[in-house]
């Protein structure tokens, strides 16, 4: 089967090994269902990205006099320019979409648990990356929510107390977002954030393919091994079988992606915001400013959280926290159980709690605090959003006594279907 | 699986309409059609005879009026007095910035992707919705958007209207016409709905032509789709 | 991928024991292959789109589109240097003198009759010109792109020896060239100056950059 050109490489480079071990000899659950096409969707969008990327870089200019003037120029002059603009931007926020179903799909079913804790760490580097991509990208149309957003996130470190505000000045090269800004954050935009990304995807496929892919019944396929070619039981070669399902779901996931940049690309102000179609104008803040989408729920415990001590800093702690205490995830889990199908009603009731105050938290984050009205001299919204923030962190806090206390069911010693 | 589809597709669909609104007064429908070339051919010239007398579009070049069937030859005899000005330049303004910042005291902004910012309902409701008001500078006021710096430029074909206040309050009941204009308050509000029209289409030039290779783009995935369908059956056939 | 296609069938091999397998495989053989076609041409699509956005924008295209030359005011002897798509060209409204030169450099010029094919056909006769007094030249020099000096006096003055006979030197390696741009024997040089694709819209107006309409 092996052709010349094969064995020479192999005989200098581990091809055929490297083939071996991550695709055809990599054992996979055979029951992976409609969550397991995400970790593969991330990876086509950040390949995406990275190829809009860099035909974008060709035509944009990081200067603050012709930033917004080159994105039109990309959108109107450029061939094709405009696809190429409407694929990144798109592809922005359902990378955010896809991620944000991979983290849910750990959630249901564990993933996270030893041995893979790591794993879960390495993706949750990932997902700050993601972030601070984002942000750093979000400027560069240098529009007037590229401008005020950029401006109130750097304003948060601000909060910091001592050093604060010296460190805002620092981030921003200036005393308000300007010229300078831009560069550095193209320059982290362009260069930093990917390289460190891709590293970090690396270190992902790797950690995985070390201890295996989890699966819906969240138990260990390597304990039921054939006894004569010593291959997982209840395991299939990743090449062919996933490769092809995983295919077809990248096929349904491209025809939602080609909907929205054909036809829906500012999905409603959602993705592309109307007034970022306005010009940055330091001296003028827009009436209504929200982050996008994927920043709201985070937004949100921003806001709920009232000043204490004359500082925001509280707020921008709460902020940090609920993205940080998801690091901790593996070790707040004490269930004997990874999946959601045997765990008990406790955990089933605390998560769904949790993503409906996520959920409500994001849609709060999109709307003015004063959007249902007042009730007792204080906004209901906000009132809304600390009871949403409390029960978001409560998630985290209750999970060792909830997985302890739960009533699990007995884990099958084979996947079920 | 289905379910979570089902659940895609509607968000997709409902975000679509979803759209902001202009604060307090409702927004006129703008009945527009963007395949409509003879209305966008109007009203591009509406737009380079009055708006680009004070405005600019400096992101919009003239040949790209190809793009609504004028030829090269129409758009240099009837949208461009200047000799000096060449088909593939932008749309400049005919005053320049600082003298229109001293006439109006603001610059006149740039017109280029003022419908993506305010979107047509706005836009065709503020061209429509100017009223006399001797208490501003210029004279005149709109209804949603109070106290701006731009006079009513085409107060000829509309005709003078004045705002009928509420007798509890200051707000605005309704607008009256004073006299008659050039132009039937039909035929206005239709040379309007052309403008606005071309506005429309000015702040993405590329639209229709997104939207035709979108359709062929989604019939070949969906294709592609069926096929690796395929493909994947077949191959799980082996797995019990 | 090929080897990965190959693995996919050997493994279906391995694991089935059916009588049919081996038109089975066919079949999954040609799924296989029709699908990944099918897949490498939206790729290719995909790919092109791409590459499509580094063709020349319309920004570029605006810059680089023909320029209207007014030649009213361009007297006899004189030269004048309009921008072409970023180039310099050079309009000479040549003399009853300066014209009769050329038949003195005749010989000493490396191709005389404009045999190299790089410039339109209306630029091969001895004056390289639609009308025998304007000569419109691309002013870069064929050797390394450098912008030759004029020297259009012939003679002493031009600096360059007593049988000059009126021309272009080029000051980055010393090529030389006639009154009609042609490069003469013996220099870096390897061709004639280009002659830009150009027509007269009328007696005296010039344009730069399209032939197209002329008969």
């Amino acid at each position: 089967m092996l052709t010349p050109v094969t064995t020479w490489i192999d005989e200098r480079f581990p091809m055929s090994k490297m083939v071996r071990e991550h695709l055809t000899e990599y054992y996979a659950p055979k029951n992976f269902n409609f969550w397991y096409f995400f970790g593969g969707l991330a990876i086509f969008v950040l390949g995406i990205q990275i190829l809009s990327g860099i035909f974008l870089t060709m035509h944009y200019k990081p200067d603050a006099d012709k930033a917004f003037a080159s994105v039109e120029y990309i959108m109107r002059d450029v061939p094709l320019g405009w696809l190429i603009r409407y694929v990144h931007s798109t592809g922005a926020s359902l990378f955010f979409v896809v991620i944000y179903l991979h983290m849910f799909r750990a959630l249901l079913y564990g993933s996270y648990r030893k041995p893979r804790e790591l794993l879960w760490i390495f993706g949750m580097v990932i997902y700050l990356c993601l972030m601070a991509e984002a942000f750093f990208g979000y400027l560069l149309p240098w529009g007037q929510m590229s401008y005020w957003g950029a401006q109130v996130i750097v304003n948060l470190f601000g909060a910091v107390p001592l050093i604060g505000p010296d460190l805002a000045v620092w981030i921003r090269g200036d005393y308000v977002v300007s010229d300078a800004t831009l560069s550095r954050f193209f320059a982290l935009h362009v260069i930093a954030v990917p390289i460190a990304l891709l590293g970090l995807v690396v270190a992902h496929i790797l950690s995985l393919h070390e201890v295996g892919s989890n699966n819906p019944d969240g138990i260990d396929i390597k304990k039921n091994k054939d006894p004569i070619s010593g291959k997982p039981l209840d395991g299939i070669p990743f090449h062919p079988y996933y490769t092809v399902k995983d295919i077809f779901g990248l096929v349904i996931f491209m025809i939602i992606f080609a909907f929205i940049v054909f036809f829906a690309p500012e999905m409603g102000g959602y993705f592309l915001e109307h007034n970022n179609f306005i010009p940055a104008d330091p001296l003028k803040t827009p009436d209504h400013i929200a982050p996008v989408w994927y920043f709201t729920p985070f937004y949100s415990i921003l806001r709920a959280v009232p000043p204490m001590f004359g500082s925001q800093f509280p707020g921008v702690l709460a902020m940090g926290g609920a993205v940080v205490i998801l690091f901790f995830l593996p070790w707040l889990d004490r269930s004997p159980v990874r999946s959601i199908r045997y765990k008990g009603p406790l955990f089933k009731i605390s998560l769904t709690i949790f993503v409906a105050s996520f959920l409500l938290l994001g849609y709060l984050g999109l709307k003015p605090t004063n959007i249902w009205g007042q009730l007792g001299g204080a906004d209901v919204a906000t009132v809304v959003a600390q009871l949403c923030t409390v029960l978001y962190f409560m998630f985290f806090i209750s999970l060792p006594i909830v997985s302890i206390l739960d009533r699990t069911k007995v884990e099958p010693d084979r996947v079920t279907s | 699986m289905k379910t979570i589809m089902i659940v895609i597709w509607s968000v997709l669909c409902c975000s679509g309409v979803a759209a902001a609104a202009g604060g307090g007064y409702s927004l006129n429908n703008a009945n527009i059609d963007t395949t409509d070339a003879e209305s966008l051919q109007r009203g591009a010239k509406i737009f380079a005879d009055r708006c680009l007398s004070c405005h600019a579009a400096t992101f919009m070049r003239y040949n790209r009026l190809a793009d609504i069937g004028l030829s090269q030859g129409q758009i240099k005899q009837y949208f461009i007095a200047d000799d000096s000005v060449k088909v593939g330049d932008t749309m400049k303004s005919a005053i320049d910035a600082s003298t229109a910042k001293q006439m109006f005291g603001v610059t006149p902004p740039d017109l280029s992707v003022v419908s993506r910012s305010r979107g047509s309902d706005w836009l065709y409701t503020y061209f429509i919705s100017f009223y006399k008001d001797e208490a501003t500078t210029t004279g005149w006021n709109n209804r949603i958007f109070p106290n701006v710096a731009m006079p009513n430029v085409f107060s000829q074909e509309q005709g003078v209207l004045r705002a009928v206040y509420a007798k509890d309050d200051k707000s605005i009941v309704s607008l009256q016409r004073e006299t008659e204009g050039t132009l039937t308050s039909r035929a206005f509000d239709d040379s309007m709905l052309d403008l606005t029209n071309f506005l429309v289409f000015m702040g993405e030039p590329a639209a229709e032509k997104r939207k035709q290779i979108g359709s062929l783009v989604i019939i070949f995935l969906i294709f592609f789709a069926f096929m690796a369908w395929a493909v994947k059956r077949e191959f799980w056939k082996d797995v019990h | 991928m090929l080897q990965l296609i190959r693995s996919a069938e050997g493994l279906s091999r391995g694991e089935k024991s059916l009588s049919s397998e081996k038109s089975v495989n066919e079949q999954r053989r040609m799924l296989v292959v029709s699908t990944g076609a099918v897949g490498a041409a939206g790729a290719l699509a995909a790919v092109s789109t791409l590459l499509m956005s580094m063709a020349p924008s319309e920004r570029a295209k605006a810059a680089g589109a023909p320029v209207e030359v007014d030649l009213a005011k361009l007297e006899p002897g004189m030269l004048i240097t309009e921008e072409w798509r970023g180039k310099p060209v050079w309009i000479l409204h040549r003399t009853d003198d300066m014209l009769s030169k050329l038949g003195e450099t005749k010989d000493l010029v490396s191709d005389p009759d404009s045999k190299l094919p790089m410039q339109p056909e209306y630029a091969t006769n001895v004056e390289r010109s639609i009308k025998p007094e304007y000569l419109v030249l691309v002013g870069i020099c064929t050797h390394l792109g450098c912008s030759p000096t004029q020297k259009l006096e012939a003679g002493e003055a031009s600096g360059l020896g007593a049988d000059w006979s009126g021309g272009f030197f080029c000051p980055c390696h010393g090529s030389k060239f006639d009154l009609a741009g042609r490069v003469y024997k013996g220099v870096p040089a390897p061709a004639n100056l280009e002659v830009p694709p150009h027509q007269f819209l009328s007696d005296s107006r010039l344009l730069i950059g399209d032939d197209a309409a002329r008969s």
